[in-house]
């Protein structure tokens, strides 16, 4: 069941009652978000389903061509910094050439999905938390379950495909916007010429950057999902409550995506 | 039919029912009132498990809910309609696709057929030039009517209203009245509702339960109830203006 009770805990007396409070929320938390997982995977095989193709097809709208433009504008500008820092640093060297290599490479490898899972984070993760925070206190939520019709199925599903999908995607254009800004930056700053700055850039990145990118960014995009939903499913106390699930959503998305992001390099970089 | 058996629930450290038991017999129409934080959507919310007791037991049928597996629990479930105090449609659905919802993901019923039940629903409730707005479109009292149809359209055998006139002007409150009345003569269907209006409490009720303090301090027949001597009684009675032999006899005359 989504619809939860309304929990009261007395105040702790001290320190390590708090501290242990906390410590046992936050198990608590990661255990009820690792089920909420494993429900919605179990329930993508209803993925084919008419309605819930439309509203996968919505969902993937809404993450996707909707944060585009930020997508775009941000990505240009970090592929237009890494390039002017690299390239002045490697100026005192006579070596600006090399920051095509640069930009690809850690735009494939760091970069474009940390981009992308941030962005996303603030824009869609949030919005999903609100939205069934909403649905939460308005007792829509409940309403499904008295309809039997099962919240994770209706409503995360859709959302956790869509994301999967279109996170690696956006990643890998967030990629390309970032080269495209350290090229602008390399031909009209630091001298170098696209075909020059491209051909560098080709020789570094290797095949297996962009496949860890795209694993990131699709871990990420299950990441998102996952908390906002949790998030937005343990709402209480109306619009408070609402406001805290999206900043809780966002913060909580903010770290995993930094924390999972590291252990992923660590695994397939470090030998 | 719903049966509560010295159920007892705590929330946020306060006892909000406290061993209370009682029936809802087959075809009545079942009314909790009390004042607010007494307990009543509490108790509502119960019967479907949307909350569980601390301790006794709620069964509907004959088959306790408490500890029912989540297949079970579906079933119980389908047996349900609910109107939730604000009405609960999903925002992003028409009032329509509102009401057809239940019978798309759960029924084998074919478009036409939807469309069809879903109209005659909303020619019900008064809603049928409306199908097609949004939640935030319409007023509260249309939504009320609205998650109304959507809460029988699947011919539930009991039906539960949380505070179906709360907020709502006269004539709409007593036009709630009507179908709820209308649904239990031409239906049969079982009702319990949850409301702080004695006048359609007493207009609609087949029995009347009155919580206070966690405990349910009187249970009769409209008729018994306004002649209660009970203190509590009598205060909500004369908070609305409902004597013994008052305004609520000389609505029955008329």
């Amino acid at each position: 069941m989504i619809t939860r009770e309304p929990e009261y805990y007395p105040p702790p007396r001290n320190f390590a009652g708090r501290l242990g409070r906390h410590l046992l929320f936050f198990c608590r938390e990661l255990g009820q978000g690792g089920l909420l997982l494993a429900d919605a995977v179990w329930n993508v095989r209803y993925v084919f389903t008419k309605r819930a193709r439309r509203e996968v097809v919505n969902q993937m709208y809404v993450a996707g061509i909707k944060s585009l433009g930020v997508v775009t504008v941000v990505a240009v500008f970090t592929g237009m910094i890494l390039a002017l820092q690299t390239g002045l640093a490697l100026r005192d060297y006579n070596q600006e050439v090399y920051i095509g290599g640069a930009v690809m490479v850690s735009m494939l490898r760091e970069m474009g999905p940390f981009m992308t899972g941030l962005i996303l984070a603030a824009c869609v993760g949030s919005a999903i938390a609100a939205q069934l925070g909403t649905m939460a206190v308005s007792e829509e939520i409940a309403a499904l379950e008295i309809m039997s019709i099962d919240p994770v199925r209706f409503l995360v599903m859709p959302r956790l495909v869509a994301m999967a999908i279109m996170t690696p995607l956006l990643s890998f254009y967030t990629c390309m916007m970032g080269v495209l800004g350290g090229g602008i930056v390399g031909a009209t700053q630091l001298g170098v010429a696209w075909a020059a700055y491209i051909d560098n850039g080709t020789r570094n990145a290797e095949i297996k950057d962009l496949y860890v990118g795209l694993l990131k960014a699709f871990l990420f995009g299950v990441i998102i999902t996952i908390v906002a939903c949790h998030e937005g499913f343990a709402t209480e106390q109306g619009a408070v409550g609402v406001g805290q699930s999206t900043r809780r959503s966002v913060i909580v998305s903010f770290l995993l995506i930094l924390v999972v992001g590291y252990f992923v390099t660590r695994l397939l970089y470090v030998s | 039919m719903i049966r509560f058996d010295q159920v007892t629930k705590v929330l946020g450290g306060r006892t909000v029912l406290d061993r209370i038991s009682f029936e809802v017999k087959k075809g009545e129409t079942f009314v909790i009132v009390g004042p607010s934080g007494a307990g009543k959507s509490v108790s509502l919310k119960h019967m479907v498990r949307l909350l569980t007791p601390d301790s006794g037991d709620v069964s509907v049928g004959g088959a306790s809910i408490v500890n029912t597996s989540r297949a079970e629990l579906e079933q119980v479930r389908n047996r349900f309609g609910y109107l939730f105090q604000g009405g609960a449609m999903l925002a992003w659905m028409t009032v329509a696709e509102n009401i057809a919802l239940p019978l798309i993901e759960k029924t084998t019923l074919t478009n036409d057929e939807i469309s069809d039940k879903v109209a005659a629903s909303l020619a019900m409730v008064g809603l049928e030039k409306d199908g097609e707005k949004y939640p935030d479109e319409i007023s509260g009292g249309m939504r009320k009517r609205a998650g109304l149809a959507r809460a029988i359209i699947r011919d539930p055998e009991i039906v539960l209203y949380d505070e179906p006139t709360s907020g709502l002007d006269p004539v709409t409150s007593r036009t709630i009245d009507k179908l709820i009345d209308e649904l239990r003569e031409k239906l049969g269907v079982t009702s319990v509702v949850v409301t702080h209006d004695l006048h359609s409490a007493l207009s609609i009720g087949s029995r009347i339960a009155m919580l206070f303090g966690g405990k349910i301090v009187e249970l009769s027949d409209p008729a018994t109830f306004v002649k209660s001597e009970q203190e509590d009684v009598q205060g909500f009675l004369e908070a609305q203006y409902i004597t013994k032999a008052g305004s609520w006899e000389r609505k029955q005359r008329a």
